[in-house]
């Protein structure tokens, strides 16, 4: 299946939680936010928040800013 | 022998129901890298700190400095803003994404710009974020233009603090509208900061001595030739400003008017 990760496309051979996938972008242990479709997904429902085929994905973080 | 003078004592910023000593919030972008960060935030006193949300560089260096380390929320109430929003929806996703990474934080800087040359804010696109970002139950300080009407209504929608800019964001170019400012300070029924356009610490000093709550900053000191001294001069013109509000200036008067007693001198 295909998603877009941050505005790139990413192919997925098996269907994964929205932990796997920051786990293989090597963010695991990291303060990020993330939202699929528009929608937060909490931090506490990583593990279990499935992706699904054409989903898009933000993994966002706190930078400096003005 | 009397009690000595200690000129901040119960002056205290209040946002949202928690008060700040400092009345210089900064901004965090824009520095040489992120000890140069650290050491300006720390030279300019400032409590309250501004930070982007940006994706993250998937495949970038994974021993990078995390900003949220560097200046841990634990030490400094944390400002997440909209910068590089252009559309309501875009903004609130932004807070709604800053909620999440902040663990429930819910004080944000919304600002939704409306034109690139300028960064001048769109207001019709602020209003409609501000109204469901409360409605949301975020804590909204927002962003805007010097306009008194809208500075108004943006304090009746119950944003938390209002911030009107001084000049365009990153021009160093001072307090264009003092006359603007000055009305929505009368006005005011929640704090007023001077968002934007600050160039030097003069500019802060006159942004305080208008009555305004506070100035928010960011280039002003990051694109100074030295920040950290920049830093530690802001803070105090701020202070300068606010004790010189507070006092009350003498009125101006057209001719001198002498020092020194007239009578008694020789001749």
């Amino acid at each position: 299946m295909k998603i877009v990760v941050n505005g790139e496309e990413r192919i997925l051979a098996t269907p994964v939680t929205v932990a796997r996938l920051l786990d293989e972008l090597g963010m695991t242990g990291k303060r990020v936010a993330v939202e699929v479709n528009r929608e937060i997904v909490p931090r506490s429902r990583h593990g279990e928040f499935k992706l699904s085929d054409r989903d898009r994905v933000e993994v966002v973080v706190a930078i400096g800013g003005g | 022998m009397n009690a000595p003078v200690t000129p901040n004592a119960a002056d205290a910023l209040v946002i949202a129901g928690r008060a700040y000593r400092s009345r210089l919030l900064v901004g965090t972008g824009k520095y040489k890298d992120m000890d140069e960060t650290r050491a300006a935030i720390e030279a300019s006193g400032a409590e309250i700190i501004t930070v982007a949300i940006r994706r993250t560089n998937i495949g970038q260096n994974p021993n990078e400095p995390n900003l949220l380390d560097v200046l841990p929320p634990s030490k400094y109430t944390y400002l997440p803003n909209t910068a590089g929003c252009y559309s309501a929806e875009d903004a609130v996703r932004t807070c709604r994404l800053a909620r999440e990474l902040l663990d429930g934080h819910d004080l944000v800087k919304l600002e939704v710009l409306g034109d690139q040359k300028t960064l001048y804010p769109d207001i019709p696109q602020t209003l409609q974020a501000a109204e469901t970002l409360i409605k949301d139950g975020f804590k909204v300080m927002v962003y805007t233009n010097d306009d008194p009407i809208v500075a108004k209504r943006l304090a009746d929608m119950g944003c938390v603090a209002v911030m009107p800019l001084a000049a365009p964001i990153g021009s160093g170019l001072g307090i264009r509208n003092p006359y603007n400012i000055r009305f929505i300070v009368e006005d005011a029924k929640v704090p007023i900061l001077v968002d934007a356009g600050v160039g030097t610490a003069s500019d802060a000093a006159f942004a305080m001595e208008l009555g305004c709550d506070g100035v928010l900053m960011n280039t002003a000191i990051a694109q100074a030739q030295n920040p950290v001294l920049m830093a530690s001069a802001m803070k105090k013109a701020i202070e300068a400003g606010r004790e010189a509000y507070r006092a009350g200036r003498m009125p101006r008067k057209q001719y001198g008017s002498a020092s020194s007693p007239l009578g008694g001198t020789i001749s």
